[in-house]
């Protein structure tokens, strides 16, 4: 037998490799390669915790270090995922406690955390270090108590957009005097009241915090001291709002910007009084990401800020920047990467700002590194989305919402079709892309010819046919991700291109056209993927078979059928028959 | 990757291609077949079908289910017109609520309709009188209609067992009232949660008076 490479080699070797994609490549190579890939392999990204079981991980990867897990699907961040659907980590964590005791991070997507799960990790991993709930629910400050009593190392804590039952703000002095390792800190979804002399003696103590993004019940006044005691400070997100204006106040906070030489991301600024934006001015320079989306800063003021950040690379605003906005972004940030819109009165039936199809089309092109793009506006033109597409073949996302559905284009009357299909064919690279508007079939079958690295696409009043759903599963080699709502699409495009459905993660239908009939039947002959079917409003046994669907779900797993299913949803199985758990 | 069972021509860009080429293989005997119209596709079954059923269309939870909207071409009245544009649309315009209560002081509160296993929740500071709750409402639960936008007139019914409801609402002080017998401000101001009840379980509460207001 020829000489084999030592273990501990090939070990070091792979030492070097993060990305999970070249890992799952060193699997494939041979059957020793595979073995000692596993027993080195210390993080792990489940992005549907449901296409996997926690036992099939563990034995798998038995020494891992770091674990991201992903739950509900996307559409549920607008209401469309009923309460209770599912997307429990304590299951998850409940394995990993007893199989992972040196388990260090867990980061969690829109999934449901409890108390009783917080407590685990406080108790059950000695060095736990990073604790990331992005958009979470289902525990309580005590569960905050808990970890921050326990976790001796936790280097971060970071609650974005979680919702979280805010029992009372005392948890923060649960960290004990002695610890002293936080890094990055994250609370901006907490509202009660904390205790501020605990957050001041906490920041005071941990040199290497970089990272403090605060809640919407800090005052002005406390900003100051904090700033002061952490001049180290990389990412800041404060309110800077106050009951009154104080002339000491405005300067000692000036005083303490300026101290923060190195600060570089700021967001927060709710209900910030625009007087005090010029304490912000020192700054400005260094910053490389701004996210104003909370801040109800008008256009001059707005202006004034940005203009000065000309390092900025991302950039979240409200509409209230305006075209007029926009145009001085183009002008003075050349290194904009990433941009996102977001509406101030999206409800309004009226526009309530002056920011059309114009601003995006300067930052397309002033900014030659913009990549990424999300933008909410009242209308858009063909003529505006291909300037778009010809002057930015780099973009790789690209999100729009024209907050009135079924809108066409509003210089020609047609549909945004060859407008999309425009920047579907100029930008190569797109992997991410969300369409309104008033479309055809048409926009998809430019999607399903040019989209070819398409991971990710988002639908809604879209289409005319099943034909559209068809392009877009038969051509969309890279597609991922599907999710799609209110759109004319049914059986037959889903059932034509029921194997592709493997290939992608998930596949996301809400107020389609796709019959119960469908269902049972792809539910019957893929037994590798889960086909649920939502139904609120009662057993779809009581109506007719070829009636459609309310919402369905359809991912690929190595589970089988999942076992924490509400009482509203079913898993369509090979024996074409419900069953629910 | 699985190519799949269908044939096809991935690069053919032509609109002449339809759906009848690609050999739908999964289709069981019987069943209704596809008529390609011009590029757009006919089920068998029709579109008044989907309409006439309310509780099972196509569009669900949006209000494009009404009416107005003409699945699957798009001939709608005026250029860009969206159909009930004044109703709000479940998760439309895409905007997180933690967003939406970013910019607004909004009140969220959880609406339960008995005999649902569901609760939903309704963000009070967006509607601006009784009536647009209760469109809200309509779309937002889809297992009943209200016969009138006035309150006074209105019934709330489940078509499918004949159930009436009321709208009831706990408020600031823990009881449970009729809802519109106080001005909407005032509603909006204590109203802790929202339960439609069924008529039959309501007899507790006081009537509604006939003087009171149903507009804010």
């Amino acid at each position: 037998m020829g000489y084999s490479f030592p273990e501990e080699v090939l070990e070091h070797v792979l030492s070097f490799i993060d990305s999970d994609s070249d890992r799952n490549s060193v699997s494939l190579v041979c059957k020793s390669w595979h073995d000692i890939e596993r027993w080195c392999r210390r993080r792990l990204f489940v992005g549907n915790c449901y296409a996997v079981s926690p036992a099939i991980a563990i034995r798998r990867f038995p020494e891992l270090r770091s674990v991201s897990l992903k739950g509900k699907p996307h559409f549920a961040d607008f209401n469309l995922v009923p309460h209770e659907w599912g997307g429990y980590a304590y299951p998850w964590i409940a394995a990993f406690a007893k199989a992972y005791p040196w388990l260090e991070e867990l980061r969690l997507k829109r999934m449901v955390v409890s108390d009783e799960a917080l407590e685990l990790i406080a108790k059950k991993f000695k060095n736990f270090r990073v604790l990331v709930m992005y958009s979470c629910e289902g525990f309580s400050t005590d569960g905050l108590a808990t970890i921050a009593a326990n976790c001796r190392n936790l280097k971060e804590l970071d609650l974005s957009e979680s919702e979280v039952d805010d029992v009372s703000g005392n948890w923060l002095s649960q960290f004990p005097d002695s610890y002293t390792s936080l890094e990055s800190l994250n609370i901006t979804s907490l509202s009660s009241e904390i205790r501020f002399t605990a957050l001041e003696r906490l920041v005071g103590r941990c040199p290497n915090l970089k990272t403090l993004k605060l809640s919407h019940s800090v005052p002005l006044d406390l900003l100051p001291n904090l700033l002061q005691k952490a001049p180290q400070l990389v990412e800041l997100g404060s309110g800077l709002h106050t009951k009154e204006v104080h002339p000491d106040l405005y300067s000692k906070l000036a005083g303490a910007f300026s101290g923060c030489k190195g600060l570089k991301r700021l967001c927060g600024l709710r209900d910030v009084v625009p007087s005090y934006l010029p304490t912000l001015y020192p700054i400005c320079f260094g910053l490389t990401s701004l996210n104003l989306s909370d801040a109800p800063i008008q256009c001059p003021e707005l202006i004034k800020l940005v203009s000065q950040c000309q390092n900025l690379q991302r950039l979240w605003v409200l509409d209230y920047i305006e075209d007029t906005g926009l145009i001085a972004l183009a002008e003075s940030c050349k290194d904009l990467r990433e941009l996102r819109v977001f509406p101030s009165d999206p409800f309004g039936q009226e526009p309530n700002v002056s920011l059309t199809e114009q601003g995006l089309v300067s930052v397309s092109a002033g900014c030659p590194k913009l990549h990424s793009v999300l933008y909410f506006c009242r209308r858009m033109s063909n003529v505006a989305l291909s300037t778009i597409a010809r002057n930015r073949p780099n973009l790789t996302r690209f999100r729009l919402c024209i907050i009135e559905r079924f809108r066409p284009d509003y210089i020609t009357q047609e549909p945004l079709d060859v407008g999309f299909g425009a920047i579907v064919e100029h930008c190569k690279d797109l992997k991410r892309l969300s369409l309104s508007g008033l479309l055809t079939d048409r926009v998809f079958e430019y999607i399903g010819s040019h989209g070819k690295k398409l991971e990710m696409l988002s639908l809604a009043f879209a289409g005319d046919s099943d034909l559209g759903l068809h392009h877009v599963l038969s051509g969309c080699k890279s597609l991922r991700k599907l999710e799609i709502r209110d759109c004319p699409f049914g059986d037959k495009a889903l059932l034509a291109n029921a194997a592709k459905l493997e290939t992608m993660r998930s596949l996301w239908m809400s107020a389609c056209q796709v019959s119960y009939r469908a269902c049972k039947l792809l539910g019957q002959k893929m037994p590798r993927l889960n086909v649920e079917v939502i139904a609120e409003q009662g057993h779809p046994d009581s109506s007719p078979d070829e009636y459609p669907v309310e919402k369905l779900y359809i991912y690929r797993t190595v589970s089988g059928p999942r076992s924490d299913m509400p009482s509203f949803v079913w898993t369509m199985d090979k024996n074409s028959a419900l069953r629910s758990s | 990757m699985p190519s799949n069972t269908a044939d096809q021509s991935p690069d053919s860009g032509t609109t002449g291609m339809s759906l009848k080429d690609t050999e739908l293989t999964l289709g069981l005997p019987g069943e209704a077949q596809v008529v390609i119209v011009g590029g757009k596709s006919c089920s068998k079954r029709g579109y008044s079908d989907t309409v006439d059923f309310r509780f099972r269309c196509c569009s669900g939870e949006s209000s494009a289910k009404a009416e107005k909207v003409d699945w699957p071409g798009k001939e709608i009245s005026g250029p860009g017109k969206a159909p009930d544009s004044k109703a709000q649309v479940v998760g439309w315009p895409p905007v997180r609520s933690v967003r939406k209560k970013a910019l607004k002081s909004c009140k969220y509160v959880k609406v339960a309709v008995d005999g649902a296993p569901y609760l939903r929740k309704v963000d009070l500071e967006v509607h601006r009188s009784y009536q647009q709750l209760l469109m809200a409402l309509e779309t937002m639960f889809d297992c009943f209609t209200i016969s009138s936008n006035d309150l006074e007139e209105s019934k709330i019914m489940n078509p499918v067992n004949g159930a009436e409801y009321v709208p009831t609402y706990e408020d600031k002080d823990g009881d449970w009232m009729l809802v519109g017998d106080v001005p909407w401000n005032m509603f909006v101001e204590s109203c802790k949660r929202v339960r439609l009840m069924k008529s039959s379980e309501a007899i507790g509460l006081a009537p509604r008076t006939p003087s009171c207001t149903s507009t804010t």
